[in-house]
């Protein structure tokens, strides 16, 4: 069988971290190839440079595609021969129709006045194609997302679409959607359309794969063969996270002393749609100088727990008890929280953490002002010493406290944030994904200072989605998935494989 | 041992006067383009701008202006908009003249009344922007057209007054000279001095913690000149003033109203919070900041200000009739965006906006002075407005 796409040594470098180091794959015609690997292993930065977004030149290494090298300048150049990738969030209009989102950039004119009844016609045989009972007229709002997800799919193949890519696609669908996309996949198959399937769940990947690519770290660590030999679910996990976990992690002495946070029967609905339940009903305990860790896919719950639980900040009809030395403490409110000693560092820190425009002193007394002023008034001088205070302890790298946090490199914006939260004096601090998006020398201080926390007497609830990160850094950790806690873990007896293996256990019910 | 660099390390930077300017032209842009303008018109009109009645005249023509737009910064700071102050101006000014001239309350009652009467508006707005999450622009838009109908209603169509002498005062009154000049009015003198002398000494103390602190400064020669700078114009014009008749009423209330807004929102954390919900809301929530009070609380605090406003343009015109206010929102609006604030919300100073509000002022003066119709008045004011933006957008990207 011949090769659709090659791609050879493909090397791409974000400043500071190279996300992608010599990755090879090929798929070859009319097969359906799975690729696989832990969150940040670079498969969503593989695609893009296949599909262009990353243009040709900003990447080292070949694509060869349809037996021709290729250098595309944009996603336009990939569409034109037949490469589209659907992308995990999908890009579709909410208030514009089935058809009109199907033909979007596209639209079937003449003379730039639409023809309605063509489109109609065309759109009318793309949705039988995919097997989406619906009116090309119905907005795409009104329908669920596995609906949406087909008129993706609907909207590729009116490009003529010879290699798909789907991202994740299966990560919002029930069991059942899920289903009927995997059988879709087949039957494009048939057709001879090639798919690059990027997923999580191993059990699909199994069911439709004919070739597995596993991803590591940027680098290509090897490609299984369906075809020939029956391969696990456990063969694959092994390629996924088979790395050594040296000195990537300071060393720490835990010194664990009582219970100091407990969560009781937390559950929260979804914000919009309030019969889908995000969080079920979660217990967990927090000891004093413990780091604890929450493991999980990504869309498993975890921000949305926490989120829900720092002042109701997300979902509705929250419901559960939080503990604090035992007693039962208020967290309706964001201001609540935080006075009552707890802190949250988003995984989103230029959305949800920094004032981007403002500097890093004002940045890092804006959860607790009133320490820094006598009666409304703030104290500039000691505002600045507090900054200074901060930015020499933390080592923020930057000019001085008055430069703006939008300059600051990622590692530097976290710690900034992390500045902002300690100076609010919190016995309890949950940070998720401490770490995204940091370059590797800036994580081990990200660490450190956590570290140093848990030595301080404080209590650590650690969310994140690298394994490696939580092995090396926790004392205890959770297993997130579909909003519930389905395992713990003692540090002592945690593995890769355990959690994942829990994970896909948990995800097959 | 320290390993950290002198960089990490907090050592003061040595700036020249250059790169300081370079670095704070936003700053100092402002201030010298409002010069040069005056220089322009003063030219022009052949001394008449800044002759003492003019001066007088720029003062009382503009304060409820540079009034409203205290409050209008804020709210276009927290990220919002206030169409309706034109609207709040006129109503408020007429509910006065009913109250006084109808049905015959004193002038202390209608303007306590008046003033809580425009924060019960800013608070009715307010709760639709704040806790309903309507967007700004239309729930003003519909209270620019409620309020527009409602003076009307109120005045009956009809122009209504003279008003109490006490009452005019608040606009047509000076400051009486209890030094007792003859022709010359030597406590305008001395109130500007003295003004001149705290502003000197609160910027030196200023800069000797400063200094102690390690902090960037400007260089000691240009902190000098921008002081003696500023001393001679205030003293200038308090000269000027003080051979007419003295400093306007109107003149102490804004300057005082100038000086609390500037330190609120320096200084306080509450200012610190309206900065930070408008340049990320989401991160101020999830900082403990209540979001939403605080942004009912801006839209209160432009009621009151465009009530002032409202009172305070009544009583120059001595009457108030159903088309007071017209169009401030406009000059209100343009004078903050003038003096540097974003759009976005989240920057902005009440010095900018102040200097703005002149800008607005010297040149309506200025061209009317020269006889430049009302026609081609509002073409320029409009071109300076996307003129001073643009400039203001180009150098940000840079």
């Amino acid at each position: 069988m011949n090769a659709i796409l090659e791609m050879r040594g493909i090397t791409k470098t974000f400043p500071g971290v190279k996300a992608l180091d010599n990755v090879n794959i090929t798929v070859k015609a009319g097969e359906i190839h799975a690729l696989v690997g832990e969150n940040g292993a670079g498969k969503s930065t593989l695609m893009k440079v296949l599909s262009g977004v990353y243009p040709y030149g900003s990447y080292s290494g070949q694509i060869i595609y349809e037996g021709q090298e290729r250098r595309f300048k944009g996603i336009a150049d990939s569409e034109e021969l037949g490469i589209i990738i659907i992308h995990q969030e999908l890009a579709l209009v909410p208030l514009l129709s089935i058809a009109e989102n199907i033909f979007l950039g596209n639209e079937q004119a003449k003379y730039g006045i639409i023809d309605w009844s063509a489109v109609f016609a065309r759109t009318k045989e793309l949705l039988k194609m995919v097997g989406l009972d619906e009116s090309p007229d119905t907005l795409v709002t009104n329908i669920g997302v596995g609906k949406q997800q087909l008129v993706e799919i609907a909207k590729a193949l009116s490009k003529k679409v010879r290699l798909l890519i789907l991202d994740e696609p299966t990560a919002s669908l029930n069991e059942k959607d899920s289903d009927a996309l995997l059988n879709l996949l087949l039957r494009f198959k048939a057709q001879g359309i090639s798919s690059i399937l990027i997923s999580h769940k191993l059990n699909e990947i199994s069911k439709v794969a004919d070739a597995i690519t596993v991803l590591r770290d940027g680098s290509t660590v090897e490609t299984l063969d369906c075809r020939t030999e029956e391969v696990s679910e456990d063969r694959i996990i092994r390629g996924m996270v088979g790395r050594t976990m040296a000195d990537r992690y300071p060393k720490r002495e835990s010194r664990i002393g009582e219970t100091i946070f407990q969560v009781e029967n937390w559950s929260a609905y979804h914000p919009l749609h309030a019969n889908v339940q995000v969080v079920r009903n979660v217990n967990l305990h927090i000891r004093r100088g413990e780091i604890v860790g929450i493991a999980g896919l990504m869309g498993a719950g975890r921000t949305e727990f926490a989120m829900s639980l720092f002042g109701r900040s997300y979902g509705q009809n929250i419901s559960g008890r939080v503990r604090l030395h035992g007693r039962e403490i208020d967290v309706s409110t964001v201001g609540k929280a935080v006075g009552n000693g707890i802190a949250y560092a988003t995984e989103d820190r230029k959305t949800y953490g920094l004032v981007l425009e403002e500097d890093i002193r004002k940045n890092i007394t804006l959860a607790n002002l009133q320490g820094v002023a006598k009666n409304l008034v703030i104290d500039d001088i000691r505002e600045l010493a507090v900054a200074n205070d901060y930015r020499a302890k933390m080592r923020i790298r930057s000019f001085n406290v008055f430069q703006e946090a939008v300059n600051l490199s990622g590692g530097n914006q976290q710690k900034v944030v992390l500045s902002k939260w300690l100076f609010s004096n919190p016995e309890i601090l949950i940070l998720d994904e401490p770490t995204r998006g940091i370059d590797v020398g800036a994580k081990y201080e990200i660490y450190t200072i956590i570290n140093g926390l848990a030595d301080a007497g404080k209590g650590v609830l650690m969310i994140s989605s690298e394994m490696p990160e939580l092995l090396g850094m926790c004392d205890r950790i959770y297993v997130m998935n579909e909003g519930a806690l389905v395992a713990e873990f003692h540090a002592a007896e945690a593995s890769q494989e355990k959690i994942m293996h829990a994970i896909v256990k948990s995800g097959r019910r | 041992m320290d390993t950290r660099t002198a960089e990490e390390l907090h050592v003061p930077q040595q700036t020249s006067w250059l790169e300081f300017v370079k670095a704070h032209f936003r700053d100092y842009g402002m201030l010298l383009s409002l010069l040069a303008i005056m220089m322009f018109f003063q030219v022009m009109t052949n001394g008449t701008l800044l002759r003492p009645l003019n001066l007088t005249n720029l003062v009382l023509q503009n304060s409820y202006i540079v009034i409203m737009a205290l409050g209008m910064l804020l709210v276009i700071v927290a990220g919002h908009i206030d169409l309706s102050v034109g609207s709040i101006v006129g109503f408020v000014g007429g509910l006065a003249a009913m109250m006084m001239v109808r049905w015959g309350f004193d002038p202390v009652t209608t303007t306590i009344a008046c003033l809580v009467v425009g924060g019960l508006i800013g608070a009715a707005q307010g709760y639709w922007v704040a806790y309903f999450k309507v967007p700004s622009f239309i729930v003003t838009l519909a209270g620019m057209l409620v309020f527009k109908g409602l003076t009307l209603a109120l005045l009956g169509g009809m122009s209504v007054g003279p008003f109490p002498v006490v009452f005019q005062r608040l606009s047509s009154g000076f400051i009486p000279d209890v030094l007792g000049g003859e022709g010359f009015n030597y406590t305008a003198l001395f109130l500007g001095t003295a003004s001149v002398a705290a502003l000197i000494y609160f910027s030196v103390r200023s800069r000797a913690s400063q200094i102690k602190h390690n902090v960037e400064t400007a260089p000691l020669g240009l902190f000098a000149l921008k002081n003696a700078l500023l001393a001679v114009l205030v003293i200038a014009f308090c000269y000027q003033m003080a051979t007419y008749r003295g400093l306007p009423n109107v003149l102490v209330i804004m300057a005082i109203l100038i000086a609390l807004y500037a330190f609120v929102t320096n200084r306080t954390t509450i200012g610190r919070r309206i900065y930070a919900l408008g340049g990320n809301e989401k991160a101020a929530k999830l900082s403990g900041i209540k979001t939403e009070r605080l942004t009912f609380l801006t839209f209160v605090n432009m009621g009151v200000l465009a009530g002032l406003a409202g009172l305070i343009f009544a009583a120059r015109l001595n009457t108030a009739t159903p088309k007071a206010g017209l169009g401030f929102e406009l000059d209100v609006i343009a004078a903050v965006f003038i003096g540097g604030a974003s759009a976005t919300g989240g920057v902005g100073k009440v010095t900018g906006a102040v200097i703005g509000a002149f800008v607005m002022g010297v040149m309506n003066n200025g061209m009317s002075i020269l006889g430049i119709g009302i026609d081609y008045q509002q073409v320029i004011k409009g071109l300076v407005l996307l003129a001073a933006v643009s400039l203001d957008v180009y150098n940000r990207k840079k």
